[in-house]
């Protein structure tokens, strides 16, 4: 490994990078698990994870790029520390979905992919997260809040302002 | 944290150890867990593939394949190691059910791997997860290794000399990867992209071994056809349909929830008297049947309508996923038809042009139409453009974006009309402004 690409990762993903790659019968298996964990420690796809997921892996650059682009989950620009989706399919829409989103926006001053200038928040409207029957439902980052109303979006968004000031790590 | 509904009429199975801690392994096996998977390791791959034929259990995932006769498809001699594959990339708008058993019960998905591992002769499973449900992935990846602890997964399962192990994996968010090439696809370390067919998964699949890929839901259901038996499953059903089902119920209803009803269940009593009825007293205006991808049924339609994938064919729509959307009379089908293959356009991959070209087209035409720009002339189109989609890709998805759409303006062809030049929508709160 090269030294510039050495420093990416944190020890403990480097270890769960190498489990993973041994995991599965053919290495590559571990390619989008990779980019996704990858993604959850350093913020987004930046050209040197990139670089380093095409070296343990050993394909191509263009390779890890060509499969990132395809999953909508992975992305190749920063998002905030909080970064909140808005699931706006057919359930949550039926039950409201919009308002909530406009609300999320009031209350950020930011719209769809916008993110706070303070970087603690960014907005998303997303499609179905597989909570339909508890709508409208958001996730921030990997957790769910379901059965909200736009009421309720001033406390969601209290909650992890509380979070950060607290020092706490990404949900 | 979802919250679990129950009504009278249910009948659970699937569902019967939801809320009771089961995800422990502990609880599980005091619960009646792992028994299936010990009495299938005594009786054998034939009997297992006979039980499960015998129990009319078709796939949950959508297309209601029957379980044991995709498992027997399976050859026996294969120089290619064999796998079982679990599809929890459950994706289909309305669909949430696959969230609540990884969520309550993890090993039951497990348990089902092992006998669907015995009756094809595999030795290696994985359960394909959708990237957003990073906390139910924890959940599983937990009880895996509790799995193995025990002895019951490893080269040595329950003190046998027959081996299964388990591999779980994250999506990243991709509605395409639900279908079943796709997956596999994705699984190997590439774009989802659908592969062409036949060979089928059975004969070539993952890594090109013969694969058996199940959808979460009915894998979860198969060692309680074991357990319970085969006929007694099936009876709860209707002919051909065994067994129930987990329904979505969302929307517009008064009680939104997961309900397990039998096979068969009439749709307007699940409306009105297990979900309660269209929420706030409203009137109905329509039913998606089964995920965003089945076309749209009026209420006329519904009065005796029993939930198998049969009956549901015959009325002209689908079972699908089981995710039963509920429609009130406040709403605009237009709008909602253009959210509706929002979603689709959003999630084509590109690979075939009817699909990709199809699905920008139809949003494009949607969102004109919906913001009172449109022209009788677009109704006809956006029927042609829907034709034109069907039956004409590589995987579903470009059926799947056509059906409903068809079913839209077939059935509110009137509505459609309401929104011609320049007319403002009767309903709508949010008009996209027509980019096109």
């Amino acid at each position: 490994m090269s030294p510039e690409t050495m420093s990416v990762f944190s020890p403990q993903l480097s270890e769960r990078f190498d489990a993973l790659v041994k995991k599965y019968p053919v290495k590559r298996s571990a390619l989008v698990p990779m980019l996704l964990y990858a993604q959850d420690e350093v913020g987004y796809l930046s050209d040197a994870v990139i670089a380093e997921v095409a070296e343990r892996l050993c394909v191509t650059e263009l390779d890890v790029r060509n499969v990132a682009s395809y999953y909508s989950m992975l992305r190749f620009k920063p998002v905030g520390k909080y970064n909140v989706q808005v699931c706006t399919n057919i359930s949550c829409m039926l039950r409201g979905a919009y308002d909530l989103f406009e609300k999320f926006q009031d209350e950020l001053g930011v719209g769809h992919k916008g993110i706070t200038k303070d970087g603690l928040f960014s907005l998303e409207e997303v499609e179905c997260i597989g909570a339909c029957c508890w709508a409208p439902a958001i996730q921030v980052n990997y957790a769910f809040h379901d059965d909200l109303s736009p009421e309720q979006v001033p406390g969601i968004l209290d909650q992890y302002r509380n979070k950060a000031s607290a020092g706490g790590k990404s949900a | 944290m979802p919250r679990l509904v129950s009504h009278p009429d249910e009948v659970k199975i699937v569902s019967r150890r939801f809320g009771q801690g089961a995800a422990e392994i502990d609880k599980y096996i005091e619960l009646g867990g792992y028994e299936a998977a010990k009495k299938c390791l005594a009786q054998g791959p034939d009997w297992i593939i006979n039980e499960m034929k015998a129990s009319n259990l078709r796939g949950r995932g959508g297309a209601g394949f029957p379980t044991g006769m995709k498992w027997s498809f399976v050859p026996k001699q294969s120089a290619k190691p064999k796998y079982v594959l679990v599809n929890g990339d459950e994706s289909e708008p309305g669909t949430c059910k696959d969230h609540l058993i990884f969520l309550h019960d993890p090993h039951a998905v497990i348990e089902g791997m092992i006998i669907a591992g015995l009756a094809i002769g595999s030795r290696v499973g994985f359960i394909y997860l959708r990237g957003e449900y990073r906390y139910l992935l924890e959940i599983v990846e937990k009880a895996v290794a509790d799995a193995y602890a025990k002895g019951f997964l490893g080269t040595n399962i329950f003190g046998s000399d027959t081996e299964f192990q388990i591999i779980t994996q994250t999506g990243a968010g991709a509605y395409e990867v639900g279908e079943e090439s796709a997956l596999m696809e994705s699984l190997e370390g590439k774009r989802g992209v659908p592969r062409i067919k036949p060979p089928f998964p059975a004969v070539v699949g993952l890594y090109g071994g013969p694969t058996v890929i199940n959808n979460a839901e009915t894998i979860a259901t198969v060692p309680h056809v074991i357990a319970m038996g085969s006929e007694a499953y099936a009876a709860v059903g209707t002919p051909r349909n065994g067994g129930t089902r987990l329904f979505c119920l969302s929307g517009h209803i008064e009680r939104p929830g997961v309900y397990e009803l039998p096979m068969g269940y009439n749709l307007k009593k699940m409306i009105y008297e297990v979900g309660g009825g269209v929420r706030g007293g409203r009137k109905l205006k329509a039913v998606v049947p089964g995920g965003s991808s089945t076309p749209v049924l009026l209420p006329e339609e519904i009065e005796n309508l029993g939930m198998d994938f049969d009956q549901v064919g015959k009325a002209g729509s689908m079972l699908g996923s089981g995710g039963v959307v509920v429609i009130d009379d406040q709403t605009c089908i237009v709008e909602f038809a253009l959210r509706t293959i929002s979603f689709y356009q959003h999630e084509s991959c590109g690979w075939c042009i009817p699909c990709r070209e199809g699905t920008d087209w139809l949003k494009k035409s949607l969102t004109r139409f919906h913001a009172g720009f449109g022209t009788a002339k677009d109704i006809d189109n956006i029927q042609y453009l829907a034709d034109n989609m069907m039956g004409r890709t590589f995987c579903p998805l470009g059926d799947a974006a056509a059906m409903p759409t068809l079913g839209f303006v077939k059935k509110f062809r009137k509505e459609f009309e309401a929104h011609l030049d320049g007319k403002p929508c009767p309903f709508a709160k949010h008009v996209e402004l027509a980019v096109v």
